[in-house]
């Protein structure tokens, strides 16, 4: 028999409790060579990649989402338990499969261990932070952990280059033998009974293997009397929020202007470049006007991401959903929805995707309907634009931007909206239904590593600027089509733009949005808001430049101060604040719920609170007369 | 250290959602009297099981929300558990 040498159809699986340093574990073992994609008819991300051991064996890796158990309580868990079962048809069952723990806090893993030995398969112990254990004085006979649980078990540091070393060789190690013996799996949910014997087992094996120092962890229980204290924890979560909106806004301007300036460097040399006409304009105005007004808010994009992921490395995200879930409790959201809210900041789609980690349906729901109410990125390229353009930038109480309130002041919108939504849904809904239980565990605080908060940065980097790339971009060309076609007749006095199919939709629909204050051009711009919330700023871009006529394409904003009011300004922003426009995030919701009813209702609430807050800002304003 | 009905005597357990912060123990039992939290008792003795609360394990409460005290972190052994009291009602400590 050759098992020895061919390992390359070889599956491993990664398994662990959550916060075991699993994904670091999987960063680190495979690189540059992963793959994510989605399991087969649900939408549980999909993590593989290939490692290579020192002797040159090659191995597939899968990373799969964490749990206490395999009795699955979430969608995420489900997957777990089916590949670890190979039950899933999709998947090759694993070889082997490499328990992850985090050797700080074994207890709750070496009762995983047991579980999974049930299932039958190969496994491995991989021991991870190794070195913040041997650190705090936690000393661990692993040979004697081997012995009593009868399986390897290997040290790691997988943020540490060279870290894997012991792991890699114990890999070609097995490799030069075979995986050990399949046993029958006896794997059957467990009962209360059975789980509790099981943990009495894991403390056995835990006190006979492993030594503890007298005193927990003393940088995490100092920084937790301050950061969980019930008044200064409130009051520091709320500062870091602030000084995230604070940042979004201001830190990220010299490069914005960086890159407006080499948009607008490119338009003109386009310009000077083609003859005038039909492609000249097509590139000047359609492409390059076009993506430039998109991709000008990465830089904001990526400083919202940097605090969410240092936030998440950390160790503070569990805490904020400590400390947010009383209040969030009170408007029928669960403690664990922050996390998914809190990225619904950044886009609604990866927030609601996240909410994926919420097990009971009802509170799972509730935070999807309401993620999108959360401000969203592609919201701030609007905000940016109607605040930059309607407020001036002094300073009100001595330091604070009057912009930068604006725009705080439009984010709490978006929360306190999100919070009285959940109030009615949870009053009407599900009234009789009691909320289900909040249990998180609270990882140690951890320095978050430069290496792994780039490469979140990149992704997310990437996966905006692809999106800029092709849907903004094909939207971009189609809302120039419109604005362009069909042309003027020779002859025509009104601007070319008054002839096209976009004024025609827009006149149509501009009669139910006349009431509040919107004219023909934002109904048009609106259209291909539908594709991306942001893409209405370069909707409205090429829908003035166009019919601007020959003004070289000024600047948006410039235009937008002299054309509209400030009762328009602040009725459109209020209308932005829930914008229901967004395609994508319904797509989402549909194949989250799985339901057309759920994405319905979301369109329909959020529809009817923007028509009705633009609706009243508007009147208000004109009565101010703002007009 | 109890916010009401406390303990008769030395060895009397009391429900670990009725302590207050500071209050450092050892787990009695684990037993669910009431279907309040919205699982069934079985599931919810399951799930306190899973993140390490069983029969002789140490407790000890390190924090306490704003509003009402609720929820609560927990040092079980070596861990840190937030929870809310409703399901601590269950945990019976002395």
């Amino acid at each position: 028999m050759s098992v020895a040498t061919d390992t390359a159809g070889w599956r491993f699986a990664l398994v662990g409790t959550p916060n075991s340093g699993k994904t670091a574990l999987f960063n680190a073992l495979t690189g540059k060579r992963q793959k994510v994609a989605n399991y087969p008819g649900v939408t549980v991300e999909r993590k593989t990649g290939t490692l290579r051991t020192p002797c040159g064996h090659s191995v597939n890796i899968v990373d799969l989402p964490g749990t206490y158990s395999l009795r699955a309580r979430s969608p995420d868990e489900e997957i777990t338990r089916d590949v670890v079962l190979g039950r899933l048809e999709s998947e090759t069952p694993p070889d082997l499969l490499m328990c992850v723990a985090d050797a700080t806090n074994l207890r709750l893993s070496l009762r995983l261990v047991l579980e999974l030995k049930r299932v039958g398969r190969p496994m491995l112990l991989v021991l991870n932070m190794f070195d913040i254990a041997r650190q705090r004085g936690v000393e661990i006979d692993t040979e004697k952990m081997s012995a009593e649980l009868g399986i390897p078990v290997v040290t790691a540091i997988a943020v540490r280059r060279g870290g894997t070393c012991d792991l890699l060789a114990r890999l070609d190690e097995l490799a030069a033998q075979s995986l050990g013996p399949h046993t029958e799996n006896t794997w059957q949910p467990p009962s209360s009974a059975e789980l509790r014997a099981e943990q009495r087992r894991a403390d056995a094996i835990f006190r006979a293997a492993v030594h503890m120092p007298a005193k927990p962890d003393s940088l995490t229980t100092r920084l937790d009397s301050v950061l969980l204290h019930p008044v200064a924890g409130l009051a520091i979560l709320f500062v870091i929020l602030f000084v995230m909106f604070q940042a979004v806004f201001s830190w990220a301007q010299p490069v914005m202007n960086l890159i407006s300036a080499g948009f607008d460097w490119l338009g003109a040399l386009a310009h000077g470049a083609l003859p005038a006409g039909l492609l000249q304009s097509f590139i000047e105005n359609g492409v390059i006007s076009g993506v430039g007004s998109v991709v000008v808010f990465l830089p904001q994009i990526l400083t919202l991401f940097l605090f969410i992921l240092l936030l998440e490395d950390l160790g503070y995200m569990a805490r904020a959903a400590f400390l947010m879930d009383r209040i969030m409790g009170g408007a029928g959201l669960h403690g664990r929805a922050f996390i998914p809210l809190l990225s619904s900041f950044a886009c609604a789609i990866p927030g609601i995707m996240s909410t994926r980690v919420i097990d009971h349906r009802r509170d799972r729901l509730t935070t999807i309907l309401v993620a999108p109410l959360m401000t969203c990125s592609a919201r701030i390229p609007v905000y940016t634009l109607i605040i930059g353009a309607f407020v001036p930038a002094k300073m009100v109480f001595g330091w604070f931007n009057l912009q930068g309130l604006v725009m705080f002041g439009l984010y709490s919108a978006g929360i306190v909206s999100a919070l009285g939504v959940s109030y009615l849904f949870k009053l009407f809904f599900w009234r009789d239904d009691p909320s289900p239980p909040f249990m998180l565990e609270m990882p140690d605080y951890k320095l978050p590593r430069p290496k792994s908060v780039i490469i979140g940065l990149l992704t997310r980097a990437k996966a905006f600027l692809t999106r800029a790339g092709t849907t903004i971009f094909s939207m971009m060309v189609m809302v120039w089509f419109l604005a362009s076609f069909p042309r003027a007749p020779i002859g025509a006095t009104g601007p070319a733009i008054d002839y096209s199919l976009a004024a025609w939709i827009g006149r149509i629909i501009h009669p139910i949005l006349a009431p509040i204050g919107f004219n023909w051009q934002i109904s048009v711009a609106l259209i291909p808001g539908m594709a991306a919330r942001e893409v209405a700023v370069a909707a409205l871009g090429t829908v003035y430049s166009i019919s601007g006529g020959d003004d070289a394409a000024p600047k948006i904003g410039h235009v937008l101060a002299g054309q509209w009011s400030l009762a328009t300004a602040l009725a459109f922003l209020a209308w932005y604040v829930f914008a229901p426009q967004c395609a994508s995030t319904l797509a989402v919701i549909r194949r989250e719920t799985g339901s057309w009813k759920w994405m319905a209702v979301t369109f329909g609430y959020m529809f009817v609170l923007a028509y009705v807050a633009a609706f009243a800002t508007y009147h208000i304003a004109v009565a101010l007369g703002a007009g | 250290m109890f916010l009401e009905n406390p303990p008769v005597a030395a060895q009397t357990s009391s429900p670990l959602g009725r302590a207050l912060a500071g209050f450092r123990g050892r787990i009695h039992a684990i037993q669910v009297t009431d279907g309040a939290s919205g699982l069934t008792p079985e599931e919810l003795e399951s799930r306190l099981i899973e993140l390490g609360f069983v029969e002789g394990a140490t407790v000890e409460i390190l924090h306490e929300g704003a509003f009402g005290r609720d929820p609560i972190a927990v040092r079980v052994d070596n861990a840190t558990i937030a929870l809310r009291r409703r399901e601590a009602m269950a945990i019976f400590v002395v």
